[in-house]
């Protein structure tokens, strides 16, 4: 059941997997073996469970959140390059995929920069409103 | 019940591999050797040339709408990042509030639901009408299980007073729940002790301890528990923002409560929002009030064990002053905005998943798919995946928090 679809090499860049074997190909599209299909969601499966597992232990101040954050971006990837088929599919869509994930970054990374620059002065507004009340 | 495309008929591109070189010459998507009549192809529209092309328009409509709802998602990610840079124990303090079982099953349902649409596009190219049919039927099934676990997770806060904005008023305090006494022993005792200590104290310093016994439960029992707490006045340079200052304001919006010192003065305020009438009566019952708190001895020191997950949660503050009382964080409501915004908004997708899934059963069932036509399918499971996707990482964010 090997299904060897490296050697495709540059093809893959127009998409369709046009070199295969028997079943990789029905016209349109690259066919899903069903092994690598069960096989994703048995990975799906474990990371799940090793997710919520790791949680009961202690990874430091941001440690369990980077370690969750990893294996849900790894569980994406096995996602979006299995079941979505961007592991055959033009080169393209994973362009505009990537170029999403690309601006959805920017996008947080600028709020929380952001955020961070006028953190004193909401400290010192926060101080000074607590100061009069106390008054 | 008719076979539209015989496989026969399928171009000689589908029906065999075609010889390394014509693989090599590359990068013709088929536009150029078969021209096939449209008769031959009864689900290939007007406008297009193959059904290859119409296949690949599609597709490229597809991932253009996925990369919007990427977009579109992002906006509330951005708002969770936010929220929770800025109060992280916020996070860990509603958390406790939140049903990981079922946010863990709902992670499987949704996982398997993606296998059958992976499973139903192969069907479909393979012309596997049964199988096809079957995939989508589970695929459903599991969108519908998804729903049903949320309806029971939705209605249990709503029933548990978790709810966003000034509708916000969790009728357990989160040191009585189970998952936080499981995780935490030491700490949810200390938590208790510590809300009835100053329960009684507070009881003690407002004079009336009739009075304030009756009107006690008529308050919500959070809520009681909370306007008995001895304002937190924190050390105002604080600098840090401390989570635990304030209890949460009502509603009303009025000047919060925690402007009063712990001095006994400041008790007369902390009962100020019942009514002005008992100030007087409060203020007649002080020269009492004194006399009565010597009789409360001061809870020992807690253990660091006992005390970190307070800490963590914003239960208490780093101030000794702060952790005389014991109250929710400040704000504590926004991450069930977020919740219910993030999750509402996921959840709407699926509904829509289930209306898209039914269509294509029912086009499943005229039995149109076949190697040539099965766009549809794909760009469904396509959309299905994103939804998968989204609660991927939904899952460790609102479920997971440490």
């Amino acid at each position: 059941m090997a299904h060897e679809h490296h050697e495709a090499g540059d093809k893959q860049f127009f998409g369709h997997g046009e070199v295969h074997d028997g079943q990789a190909d029905h016209g349109l599209a690259h066919t899903m073996p069903l092994p690598l299909l069960f096989g994703i969601l048995g990975a799906l499966l474990v990371l799940t469970v090793v997710t919520v597992s790791v949680t009961s232990i202690d990874l430091g101040q941001q440690g369990n959140l980077i370690v969750a954050m990893v294996i849900a971006t790894i569980k994406a990837g096995l996602v979006i390059t299995f079941f979505m088929h961007l592991r055959w599919d033009r080169i393209f869509h994973l362009i505009l995929f990537l170029t999403s994930v690309l601006f959805v970054i920017l996008f947080l990374s600028m709020t929380i920069t952001d955020r961070g620059e006028y953190e004193r002065d909401i400290e010192s507004f926060r101080n000074a409103q607590q100061q009069a009340e106390k008054k | 019940m008719s076979e539209p495309t015989p496989e026969a008929a399928a171009p000689a591109k589908a029906s065999s591999a075609p010889p390394p070189a014509a693989a090599a010459a590359g990068h013709d998507h088929g536009h150029g050797d078969g021209h096939h009549g449209h008769s031959q192809y009864p689900h290939l529209a007007h406008h297009f040339d193959t059904p290859q092309q119409q296949f690949d328009a599609g597709k490229l409509g597809i991932w253009l709408f996925l990369l919007t709802e990427v977009l579109f998602f992002a906006g509330l990610f951005c708002a969770y990042t936010v929220y929770r840079a800025i109060r992280p124990e916020v996070f860990v303090y509603a958390h406790y509030y939140l049903d990981t079982t079922m946010g863990a099953i709902n992670t499987c349902v949704l996982l398997l639901s993606s296998l059958t649409a992976a499973w139903a596009v192969r069907n479909a190219q393979l012309g596997q009408h049964s199988l096809l049919k079957l995939n989508i039927a589970i695929t459903i099934a599991c969108a519908c299980t998804f729903m049903v676990v949320k309806y029971f997770e939705y209605s249990h806060k709503v029933h548990d007073g978790l709810l966003w904005g000034p509708n916000f008023a969790p009728k357990v305090p989160v040191w009585e729940l189970e998952s936080f006494k499981k995780k935490h022993p030491e700490a949810a005792e200390y938590a208790h002790k510590l809300a009835e200590h100053s329960k009684q104290k507070g009881a003690a310093a407002t004079g009336a301890v009739p009075a304030t016994a009756a009107a006690g439960p008529a308050v919500p029992l959070a809520t009681g528990s909370q306007a008995v707490i001895p304002p937190l006045a924190s050390g105002s340079a604080a600098p840090i923002p401390s989570p635990v200052a304030h209890v949460d304001a009502p509603p009303t919006g009025s000047s919060p409560a925690p402007a009063a010192s712990a001095a006994p003065a400041g008790a007369a305020s902390a009962a100020a929002p019942a009514a002005a009438a008992p100030a007087a009566l409060a203020a007649a019952a002080a020269p009492a009030a004194n006399t009565a708190p010597p009789a409360l001895a001061p809870l020992p020191k807690p253990s660091r064990a006992a005390l970190e997950p307070l800490l963590k949660a914003g239960l208490v503050g780093e101030k000794a002053e702060q952790r005389e009382g014991i109250s929710r964080p400040r704000n504590a409501h926004v991450f069930f905005g977020i919740y219910f915004f993030m999750t509402g908004l996921h959840g709407l997708h699926v509904l829509i998943g289930i209306g898209i899934f039914i269509w294509m059963f029912v086009k499943a069932q005229k039995g149109v798919f076949g190697p040539n036509y099965f766009g549809p399918i794909d760009y469904s499971a396509l959309y299905w995946h994103l939804v998968d996707l989204i609660w991927i990482y939904l899952f460790p964010l609102l479920y997971l928090i440490h």
